[in-house]
């Protein structure tokens, strides 16, 4: 059962990445692409856990939760950017 | 029967991720586009946390809870996101579909609007 | 004496947990570090806490938490339902929702808890604090979406964290 659901699920969230940087390189404004970025990274997130259940291995949480980390900080500097034309004040 | 849990919350989970990347590409503005991964992409990858966390609890090395760290940062943190997106493109004044609210450009600037929400 | 050696018991609660579940353990000695992380991190943190938190009502927020873990799996049903159907058919707009919140932290749990359920997305908040611009997805009637998010959302939130 198992066997069979993971790589449905794979594909899923494979179209999932191929359409957010489908938007990602569509735009069409900054806001948009920012979106798109965002929507990646959980993305990923979403890949590497799957890959940790198919493989039987707890070692990507790490990485995971990394992303997960660095992404928000991202799309935060990214949004203050946007808001104020500048990131460190 | 625990297989089919798992295989449950990994499908339900991969779906909506898939739909709110869908949402992404398909909707026709930025603010509804907004909708998709806010609520669809989180729910989606916490419930493949979920069953990350429920699959390695059962393989008998221990209880693994290290999962719910990862949900609940994205629970989170996708709300603020989405809050500091959507004030950026108001601040742009990004194209919708319906009428913009008028703009107080000051707000978006003020440090009042911006420490209160975090 | 008590406040200044320990400033947030919640905030320690919380960092002690959260580092049992970063090493995913519980052993006796992981339990200790985390104590010890979650008395000092505050401490050394505590210009950037000015306020305490405090909660009055904790049944309020339990049962708050239950419904909006409730509707945070509705409302993804629905924005999946909206997101398959045709996009022409969705009415979005923008809704000002006043808001009767004026502790910070209650306005940041209200615009996240907007953000998590049905097809809202809080997008700014007036600089006199007064309210909220929150885009919904799809609306019949302003006036019932502004109801439901004082109604359902914004009174426990009142009654946990203002008096």
């Amino acid at each position: 059962m198992l066997s069979l659901v993971i790589p449905i699920a794979f594909t899923l969230v494979g179209g999932a990445v191929a359409l957010s940087l489908w938007r990602l390189l569509a735009g069409p404004g900054a806001p948009d692409r920012i979106l798109a970025l965002d929507t990646l990274y959980v993305n990923t997130i979403a890949l590497l856990v799957l890959l940790g259940i198919h493989l039987g291995s707890a070692l990507y949480f790490e990485a995971a939760l990394l992303i997960a980390m660095m992404g928000f900080v991202g799309t935060v500097a990214l949004c203050k950017y946007l808001l104020r034309g500048d990131i460190i004040e | 029967m625990l297989e089919y849990l798992l295989s449950f919350l990994i499908l339900t989970g991969a779906v909506f991720t898939f739909i709110g990347s869908l949402g992404l590409a398909r909707l026709r503005d930025f603010y509804t586009r907004l909708h998709g991964p806010t609520k669809a992409t989180t729910l989606g990858v916490g419930s493949l946390l979920v069953a990350s966390a429920v699959y390695f609890s059962t393989r008998g090395g221990g209880i693994s809870l290290h999962e719910v760290l990862v949900t609940l940062f994205l629970f989170i943190t996708a709300p603020v996101s989405a809050h500091l997106l959507a004030k950026a493109a108001l601040h742009l004044r990004e194209r919708s579909l319906v009428e913009l609210p008028p703009d107080d450009a000051a707000a978006a600037d003020a440090p009042a609007g911006d420490g209160a929400v975090r | 004496m008590n406040r200044r050696l320990l400033p947030h018991p919640l905030l320690t609660l919380a960092l002690a947990l959260i580092w049992l579940l970063l090493v995913n353990s519980l052993a006796f000695g992981h339990v200790v570090l985390g104590l010890l992380l979650g008395w000092a991190i505050p401490l050394f943190t505590r210009r950037f806490w000015p306020d305490t938190v405090t909660i009055r009502n904790p049944a309020t927020l339990a049962r708050f938490i239950a419904v909006v873990m409730y509707d945070i799996v509705v409302a993804n049903v629905s924005v999946a339902r909206r997101i398959l159907g045709r996009p022409e058919r969705l009415r979005p707009a923008f809704v000002v929702v006043p808001l009767a919140l004026r502790s910070e932290l209650a306005i940041s749990l209200l615009a996240n808890t907007i953000s998590l359920t049905p097809g809202t997305v809080s997008s700014r908040l007036s600089p006199d604090r007064r309210s909220l611009l929150v885009h919904a997805l799809d609306v019949d009637d302003r006036d019932a979406l502004i109801a439901s998010i004082q109604q359902r959302y914004e009174a426990p939130l009142k009654e946990v964290f203002e008096c």
